[in-house]
């Protein structure tokens, strides 16, 4: 629980103003979806590169478009040059022909200026559009290989930001403030160089501001960059309450918690809009202080030009004023330049949050001489296993269990004594601290994920019903499924009847979710879906939970012949169902108290005994 | 579809499109509305700069004429002091625009998260039955973003190019006249071009729109269905299937890319033509001794003043677009109607719970769920309700706060329809437990609390017990305090439903509704809920439903479903006599119950030992 303690510190809790309660005011009650985890890395080069490594498969675009930009600088450059030429020579020499010419150019060059712009932009869209495909991309799949612990931290809304939000929020650099940065920067220099050319003294007067700007600009960028990240954090914050308060809708009418909620979305939205707010106010600067630079430098290269001029110092009127005139061009650029800045500072904001996930460690992963599982047999192994979800806390402990292939284990036990870590487990959704995990004899954590989990068929605790067809759905494990088999699939655990009964049956759209579903219905196309995949092992987790007793007598004879030959896992709560299992394993605090088949345990008048009786003594009473 | 609510509601197909783009344009600029003290002074302060901005070329004018050739040292000091304070001046008035018009834009898309926001908390269960929650989030997001762009990009700059185009050209105009209009005779084209531009665009941009929305959904369910997908080993399947997406929205922003880089430089081909026209006219008029040198100079100077605002027409007709495309999307959502709300001068009192189902049908979609339910129930009694998966339960139970309404005759709640409660007031009586648990990312105490935020630490701990979660709940690292995540991620599943039972409790509600509650909890624990339900249920009525009979029998009415009907109704032992189905589930049950037995029975003499 260390990520909500590091969190503690900032935002309400959506609940801590509400509740008068003594503890609540002492300590504040925080809200995880309130909070983000705050990013402490400071602005590195590092970055930057990384975020400028993205345009390293598109060079030759870059390139080709670096190209069309000069040539479009350079006819927009020429045009008023032009205008001035028919002004001055042609139209002041009464040169009709020559006054046409120069027409005729401006009109090529305004054809140039069409074909040359429309490229750019065709090309810049596409640079900057396949290099957020390309970081959407390498997010999402990066995201599909994290282990459960990566999700078991954050509300489901912070991760989708990233994903949309965040890398959409690098559509502007990259589209156009990086490639305008470069023409910028050449055209910054050449007027440079242009102004040197014409009266270095001059030039190191007007130069003499640019410091001014740089400290300015340093002094703020911390500022500025504080603040985005600042904007992008609670942005992320509005976003996860959003996704909970979606997802959760249906309690918060049952619980008349609207008002409570609405409150405490505002309150979210006004720590945004402060927050951005805060971020313009830092940001506005930039612009101004730019301007007033500008003309500073304008006064000082007049008052210093006038003296050289009075002096007599080797510069005439003409050389000053055009003189005055490169430099407005000269700032130009400069003023560019500092948007683009401010941009990437922004852009910053969003890029760390992108690489932060995409520098989250695959904590669970194939090693790197993993081996492919060939079909197994099914001979599962618990070899001294302690496992915990948080370091300080075992679920598990000393666990050894041996499944034979072709077994059928049952694990009972109380809520929240360790069933579903233990089945966890078995897939490797988590690595135990200590101990191993043996499938035919290999360590798990030594063959590719895949090969494993494609052997394993789960019927979750939690149902998950996946938008689209009821067909889609069934055969998610085994997408070559014939309909033949589909169809088998669902007959096994007497869902057939029902799908038919939908308004397309098979080919049924279903929501997310399954929400056009009973819940037992949802949990009957989800045990189909783990049928269908036709696994090694099966792992029934309380897969008829919520199922009536004489559906669930029907599937179980079903399963009697699927599960032949299939090493399965059952955990359920009514002992009826799990009589028969070779092996009942009796688990209590994380720990294994008893095992043996129904007989055996009986006779040892322990736990499981008990567990009978108590049963036995409700049902006694009907 | 229940009562005309649907997530793409047209009603006003009828209406040409035109009078419905006038239309959303003024709803969206109405969201400025409270916002126009900030609009007048950044409006204010754009002209002062833009008048101001004349200042300094001026000044830099006198300088050169009258410092630098006419000698007037004397004027430097000033001229360079009133540059410095004309800039200095310019750079404040630029400030206090910008933090003006950012304002005006924080303030639109506030107002419109927060409507949207408290608008879907009405929106009624049928209306999440059918609409995507990552689609909905993207609305939220991206579309109230590009909305933010335009309020506090696009409608100054509108401003400033409308005014700049007045001001030169009533300046052009009054300098020549036949020029001017030269200059102009591109406009008819220019137009085409952009209404060509505009039509275009505009599809794309909400093409653009619904597509971010795709891929949001398909990263919501993702993550939402993020075991599944591990535990099939799914992966590469879902990343082929959101690089689908990806690239339908590549497809669909660089399309919009291509539109625009087909018509914006075709834009900037025109206005400069009419740059090259008015040169060689011009000139030919200065040759022809018409014009003078002069004022022909000056003329062209000021042309490039009358372009560029038509040239950013483009760009603002690109911005306005992006901004409806967007602002539609969210309308749509504000216009939905919530197909159950409180009607006026709705009953809002205290409940009793005398609970009433008179000729009750109900269906969602074809197919009729339930079909003649007729019950009473008096305050104060337990009804259970047992019946095959899919066979109505939740439906029946979901009728009584509301979340549906009846397609066929009344619920009744006191003897009042529930459609002529306040819903508030009448879901504030009714407490339920969900059949699927869902708990909110916060403390599982605040969880607790969800529906009584004003209870005490006592209150909720007395919930707890009876739900049998204190045990456990102390037994957290933080106890009460502990957090637990979206649907209850850290909980075990039993866990999860305890807290739930607990919240439900809490509400201290006149009605009581467990729609299987407990079947994640193992028996023992249930069997300890129960002994402690059986005191909190005094004087409430409860609906329960389960499916093992141990779990109803003590029930006053159990009624047993089927297929959408109440086949049977009556106590335990009245059933058994008279319901043959439910005397089939008995059957299954006490079958299982005698074996129990037997086998017990059978151990406990052969082994003997200690009875626990
Ligand atoms: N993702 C998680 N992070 C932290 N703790 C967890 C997580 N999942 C479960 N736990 C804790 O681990 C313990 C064992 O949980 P587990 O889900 O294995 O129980 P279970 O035996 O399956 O119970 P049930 O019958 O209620 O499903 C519980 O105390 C639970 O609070
Ligand atoms: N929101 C919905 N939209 C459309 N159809 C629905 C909806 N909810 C339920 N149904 C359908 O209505 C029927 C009854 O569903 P209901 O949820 O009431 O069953 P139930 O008796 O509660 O079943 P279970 O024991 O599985 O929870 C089912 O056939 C289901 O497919
Ligand atoms: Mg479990
Ligand atoms: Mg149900």
């Amino acid at each position: 629980m260390t990520w909500c303690r590091q969190q503690g510190q900032r935002g309400v809790g959506w609940l801590a103003k509400a509740r008068k309660d003594p503890k609540a005011t002492s300590k504040p009650r925080t809200n995880l979806y309130d909070q983000d985890e705050a990013i402490e890395k400071p602005f590195d080069k590092a970055q930057f590169v990384r975020l400028l490594s993205f345009l390293r498969p598109y060079r030759q675009t870059v390139v080709y478009v670096l190209a069309l930009m000069i040539v479009l600088a350079v006819a927009n450059l020429s045009n008023p040059y032009l205008m001035k030429i028919a002004i001055d020579v042609h139209i002041t020499n009464g040169n009709l022909l020559g006054l046409s010419l120069i027409g005729l150019l401006l009109l090529g060059l305004q054809f140039v200026v069409l074909y040359c712009s429309r490229q750019r932009t065709r090309l810049m869209s596409r640079l900057g559009q396949n290099i957020l495909l390309d970081m959407r991309a390498q997010l999402f799949a990066h995201i599909q290989r994290l282990s459960f612990k990566f999700f078991d931290s954050r509300p489901a809304g912070k991760i989708m930001v990233r994903i949309t939000n965040d890398v959409n929020q690098l559509n502007q650099l990259l589209t156009g403030g990086l490639v305008n940065l470069i023409t910028d920067i050449i055209s910054l220099v050449g007027i440079t160089l242009v102004m040197f050319w014409m009266n270095w003294q001059l030039a190191l007067f007007s130069l003499l501001v640019v410091p001014l700007l740089l400290l300015i600009a340093t002094k703020l960028r911390r500022l500025v960059r504080e603040t985005w990240r600042d904007v992008r954090y609670r942005n992320a914050n509005i976003n996860a309450n959003l996704q909970e308060t979606l997802s959760g809708m249906r309690v918060i009418q049952c619980f008349g918690r609207e008002e409570t909620n609405l409150q405490h979305f505002r309150d979210l939205n006004d720590d945004y809009k402060n927050a951005w707010m805060r971020a313009m106010r830092i940001n506005m600067f930039f612009g101004p202080s730019v301007d007033i630079t500008q003309v500073i430098g304008s006064v000082v290269v007049y008052w210093f030009g006038s003296q050289l001029l009075f002096a007599g110092n080797n510069i005439t009127v003409g050389e000053l004023v055009a003189f005055i005139g490169y430099l407005g061009r000269f700032w130009g650029p400069i003023s560019d330049l500092s948007n683009i800045y401010n941009q990437l500072l922004i852009a910053m904001a969003s890029a760390e949050r992108v690489f932060e996930i995409l520098d989250y460690p695959v904590d669970i992963d194939d090693a790197p001489d993993a081996i492919e599982l060939g079909t197994i047999r099914g001979e599962v192994i618990f070899d001294n296993v302690t496992f915990g979800y948080n370091d300080d806390r075992m679920v598990l402990q000393n666990i050894n269990l041996h499944a034979q292939p072709g077994q059928t284990i049952a694990l009972v036990g109380p809520t929240g004594a360790g069933k579903s870590s233990i089945i966890n487990l078995v897939s490797r959704f988590y690595d135990p601290q200590a101990g191993s995990i043996y499938i035919d004899g290999q360590d798990i954590r030594k063959v590719s994920l895949n090969s494993l989990r494609r052997q394993i068929g789960l019927v979750l605790q939690d149902t998950f019903i996946f938008s689209g067809t009821v067909r889609d759905n069934i055969r998610y494990g085994r997408l070559d499924a014939t309909e033949a088999e589909i169809i088998a699939a669902a007959k096994a655990v007497n869902a057939h009847e029902f799908i038919m009964q939908l308004e397309r049956g098979y080919d049924t759209e279903l929501q997310e979710r399954g929400s056009k579903l009973s819940v037992g219905q949802r949990q009957l196309i989800s045990f189909a879906r783990a049928l269908l995949a036709d696994p090694r092992i099966l792992i029934l987790d309380e897969a008829t939970s919520s199922i009536d007793t004489h559906t669930e007598k029907l599937i179980q004879e079903a399963l009697a012949v699927l599960l032949q030959g299939r090493t399965s896992f059952v955990i359920a709560h009514r002992l009826s169902t799990i009589r028969d299992a070779d092996l009942i394993v009796v688990i209590d605090k994380g720990r294994i108290v008893e095992q043996g088949t129904h007989l055996e345990l009986l006779g040892r008048r322990g736990v499981y005994y008990n567990l009978n009786r108590v049963q036995l003594l409700q049902g006694e009473a009907m | 579809m229940i009562a005309g609510e649907s997530i793409f509601n047209q009603n006003n197909g009828s209406l040409p499109e035109e009078v419905l783009l006038v239309r959303t344009i003024r709803r969206m600029l109405s969201y400025a509305v409270p916002y126009w003290q900030h609009l007048l002074v950044a409006v204010v302060t754009l002209t002062t700069l833009t008048v101001l901005g004349m200042v300094n070329p001026y000044f830099s004018g006198m300088l050169v004429d009258r410092v630098l050739k006419g000698g007037e040292k004397q004027l430097l000091l000033p001229i360079c002091g009133g540059m410095l304070l004309v800039a200095l001046a310019r750079g404040v008035l630029r400030y206090i625009k910008g933090c003006q018009i950012e304002r005006v834009g924080q303030g639109v898309i506030y107002d419109l998260r927060v409507s949207l926001y408290a608008h879907l908390q009405r929106l009624s269960f049928s209306y999440y039955d059918k609409v995507r929650t990552g689609e909905l989030m993207s609305r939220l997001t991206g579309d109230v973003e590009a909305l933010r762009v335009f309020f506090s990009d696009g409608i100054l700059n509108l401003y400033e190019c409308a005014l700049t185009l007045v001001v030169v050209m009533v300046i052009l105009l009054k300098m020549n006249t036949k020029l001017t209009l030269l200059c102009l005779s591109m406009s008819p084209f220019l137009a085409w071009v952009v209404f060509r531009f505009d039509s275009q665009i505009r599809p794309a941009y909400s093409h653009i729109r619904r597509q971010n929305a795709s891929l949001s959904a398909v990263v919501q369910e993702n993550i939402a269905g993020v075991r599944v997908v591990k535990a099939f080993a799914r992966e590469q399947h879902e990343i082929d299937k959101f690089a689908r997406e990806n690239e339908k929205l590549w497809e669909r922003v660089v399309y919009s890319a291509d539109v625009r880089a087909t018509y914006i430089p075709i834009m900037d081909l025109l206005s400069g033509f009419s740059s090259v026209a008015v040169l060689w006219y011009g000139g030919y008029q200065v040759i022809q001794g018409n014009l003078t040198l002069g004022s022909f100079v000056a003329f062209n100077s000021y042309i490039w003043s009358l372009i560029w605002p038509i040239r950013r027409l483009g760009h603002l007709v690109n911005l306005l677009e992006q901004a409806l495309a967007a602002a539609e999307r969210l309308f749509e959502i504000l216009d939905t109607q919530p197909a159950i709300a409180s009607p006026a001068g709705a009953v809002s009192r205290k409940v009793r719970g005398k609970v009433e189902f008179r000729n009750v049908n109900l269906h969602y979609g074809s197919a009729d769920v339930l079909q003649d339910i007729n019950l009473v129930v008096e305050p104060g009694t337990t009804v259970a309700i047992v019946g095959a998966t899919g066979s109505g339960k939740t439906s029946l139970v979901n009728l009584i706060p509301r979340f549906y309404d009846v397609t066929g005759g009344q619920v009744l709640v006191d003897d009042v329809d529930v459609r002529d409660w306040d819903l508030g007031a009448l879901r504030k009586h009714i407490g339920i437990a969900l059949q699927e648990t869902f708990l909110f990312s916060m403390p599982v105490g605040d969880n607790i609390a969800f529906g009584r935020q004003d209870a005490s630490q006592t209150d909720i701990e007395a919930a707890a017990q009876a739900a049998q979660a204190h045990a456990f709940i102390s037994d957290l690292p933080e106890g009460y305090d502990t957090f637990v995540g979206e649907r209850g991620i850290g909980l075990s599943g039993g866990q999860r439903q305890r807290v739930a039972i607990a919240r439900a409790l809490l509400t201290d509600p006149r009605i009581l509704i467990l729609d299987d509650a407990t079947s994640s909890v193992d028996m023992e624990t249930e069997h300890r809920i129960q002994i402690a339900l059986r005191s909190i249920m005094q004087g409430r009525t409860t609906f329960i439903i389960a499916h093992r009979l141990a779990t109803v029998k003590d029930a006053d009415i159990i009624l047993v479903m089927e297929n959408g009907r109440i086949v049977a109704q009556g106590t335990h032992d009245s059933l058994l006599l008279t319901s043959a189905i439910y005397n089939d589930i008995y059957q299954e049950q006490y079958r299982e119950q005698e074996r129990l037995r037997d086998l017990v029975q059978a151990t406990g003499t052969t082994g003997g030992g200690v009875v626990g």
